[in-house]
């Protein structure tokens, strides 16, 4: 048989739309039934109730508490450090050997297996630092954890600043620090937006770096202070999933749709703000 | 006064700039700290070729071997199926789809990458699971073959995104020269476009697998977590990253076993360090 270019091209199109199709309808497919039968376990009850009978029961209210606790201790920690790292490689650093450093060192941070975090914070946070297995504890692991989303977006919007902004400030006699806080950060702003959003949904999803720091297997209270542990709705779905017998589908299914949910709206708002932002850039 | 603040606040930016290295620093500390404890009483080859990983027996067998060859199993695994689907699908994404199809393939790809890692392993038991049980009429469907499968769907988000990086940098002309040689789009394509981004290409994967070894929760559910040395990839298998996160909660601090955890900590460290600064420095050599 003759070889035939043009058919070769078909095939091969087809293939490549197949393996394209393939994953994204999965992903349709897993979104499709945690939905379908996750959104039947949902009433206020629900939401609002502690577990009960071993966790068989009741509602999820202290997992969302506490993972609403965890992530907003893992910005109030992260969200500054990061964003001045940021300010640092996008305005100051220059090309230099610390610089490479630098960024080799946040791939890297970024590539940390998730469960070593959690040994990392271990060590650090609850037995060298003495601050227990505890909120703190865990909200500094995410913390960490999330850094190099928030240094990487946040530089990407710097940067996305034009120079002439820069120029026209300097210009005007303003001092760098002075441009960089009046005139960069500000039409920044909706770029480290996005990777805040897009780091707390990392963060409250993420399960093995909480493991060890703060993560209760069963506290049907709310936490009093940052030195109290707490239950987590990833850590929860797991606990009730493989840890405990007999629990109901229904319970199992709603969990992991509320965990899902929470996730996927902080990521739609986070598309949102990126979407407005390009569609309204003067430059 | 001005100035001072301003001296002041360069060297706050300063010290946040050179945070990440800190970090990695502190990390790579406290795991050395915890794990090298462990090497007073354990020799090195003993823990990492040791056969046996029986660690609350008296006394106790720290061999990581089982646990080794349980990642290795199920990284191999998801390699070979994520590899070329995901390499297919990023080729689909930047040089054929039409422009609506490739927004909806994106977000498509970026809404995988957003599902926390414990959903997509409590999926996996409710469907995967049953699913190679009932294929395979074996025992059970907690196998090697059941982590591959979803570790390389988890993967296909990191290779999809930086293959794709890697294919829109190759020049214009070099597909320009291509097409107006004669050549059909996926001559262009298999012959021109492919090689120019090999490098970049080959760094996707590396990082593709650096996610798959230290995929955590979604393997702990589904793997099955038996420390034996597989024998085929449909028997249960428990990889690194699953053993410290089932057994640390479990441990007595300062412990033999306590120390080991940490000690496969070191070993999960290398071997992401080993990978990421590879991964980089190919998408370094592409510039």
């Amino acid at each position: 048989m003759k070889r035939n270019p043009q058919r070769t091209e078909k095939i091969a199109f087809f293939i490549l739309l197949l393996s394209a199709l393939l994953v994204v309808m999965l992903v349709g497919l897993i979104i499709f039934i945690i939905i379908e039968k996750g959104i039947g376990a949902l009433s206020w009850q629900f939401l609002t109730d502690i577990p009960r009978q071993g966790m068989r029961a009741g509602g999820i209210f202290p997992a969302i508490i506490g993972t609403i606790y965890l992530v907003t201790g893992a910005i109030i920690f992260a969200l500054p450090l990061g964003v001045l790292a940021a300010v640092y490689l996008s305005e100051y650093s220059k090309d230099n050997f610390l610089t490479r450093m630098i960024k080799l060192a946040i791939v890297n941070l970024a590539g940390v297996p998730s469960v070593v975090y959690g040994l990392f914070g271990l060590a650090l946070f609850v037995i060298f630092f003495k601050l227990g297995v505890s909120i703190i504890s865990g909200s500094l692991t995410l913390g960490i954890m999330i850094l190099p989303i928030i240094i990487a977006t946040s530089r990407e919007s710097l940067e996305s600043v034009p120079y002439i902004f820069r120029e026209v400030s300097f210009s005007l006699g303003a001092s760098k620090w002075h441009t960089i806080r009046h005139v960069v950060l500000p039409n920044a702003i909706p770029g480290i937006l996005t990777g805040t959003i897009l780091g707390l949904s990392r963060a409250a999803g993420e399960t093995a770096p909480i493991l060890f720091t703060v993560a209760a297997f069963y506290l049907p209270r709310l936490p009093k202070s940052i030195f109290d542990q707490v239950m987590a709705l990833p850590y929860h779905l797991y606990v009730i999933s493989t840890q405990v017998p007999n629990v109901e589908e229904k319970i199992r299914f709603g969990t992991a749709f509320v965990l899902l949910i929470l996730v996927l709206l902080m990521n739609l708002v986070a598309i949102i703000i990126r979407y407005q932002f390009r569609k309204k850039k003067r430059w | 006064m001005r100035k001072s603040s301003e001296f002041i606040i360069e060297k706050i930016v300063f010290l946040s700039g050179i945070t990440s290295i800190i970090f990695v620093l502190l990390i790579f500390l406290f795991l050395l700290k915890e794990g090298l404890m462990l090497f007073k009483t354990v020799k090195v080859p003993d823990f990492l070729l040791g056969k046996n990983w029986y660690p609350i027996s008296e006394p106790p067998q720290l061999g990581i071997l089982p646990l080794i060859l349980g990642s290795l199993i199920v990284t191999v695994g998801a390699t070979i199926i994520s590899v070329p689907i995901g390499i297919g699908c990023a080729i689909y994404i930047a040089e054929i789809a039409p422009l609506k199809l490739k927004e909806f393939l994106k977000s498509g790809i970026e809404l995988l990458a957003a599902i926390p890692s414990v959903v997509l392993g409590f999926i996996g038991m409710v469907t995967l699971v049953p699913f190679i049980k009932h294929l395979f009429n074996i025992p059970t469907g907690l196998t090697a073959l059941s982590g591959s499968i979803m570790l390389a769907f988890m993967a296909m988000p990191t290779i999809v995104s930086i293959a794709e990086d890697a294919l829109y940098s190759v020049p214009k002309s070099y597909r320009e020269g291509a097409l107006a040689l004669g050549a059909t789009h996926w001559q262009t394509i298999w012959r021109v476009i492919l090689p120019a981004s090999s490098s970049g290409i080959l760094a996707s994967v590396m990082l593709g697998i650096g996610r798959v070894i230290g995929e955590t929760m979604a393997v702990m559910m589904i793997t099955g977590n038996a420390a034996r040395i597989p024998s085929s990839i449909l028997q249960p298998v428990r990889t690194l990253t699953a053993t410290i996160a089932a057994e640390m909660g479990e441990t007595v601090v300062g412990s033999e076993h306590y120390f080991a955890l940490f000690a496969i900590g070191i070993v999960l460290f290398l071997i992401s360090f080993l990978v990421n600064v590879t991964a980089d420095l190919f998408l370094h050599k592409k510039q």
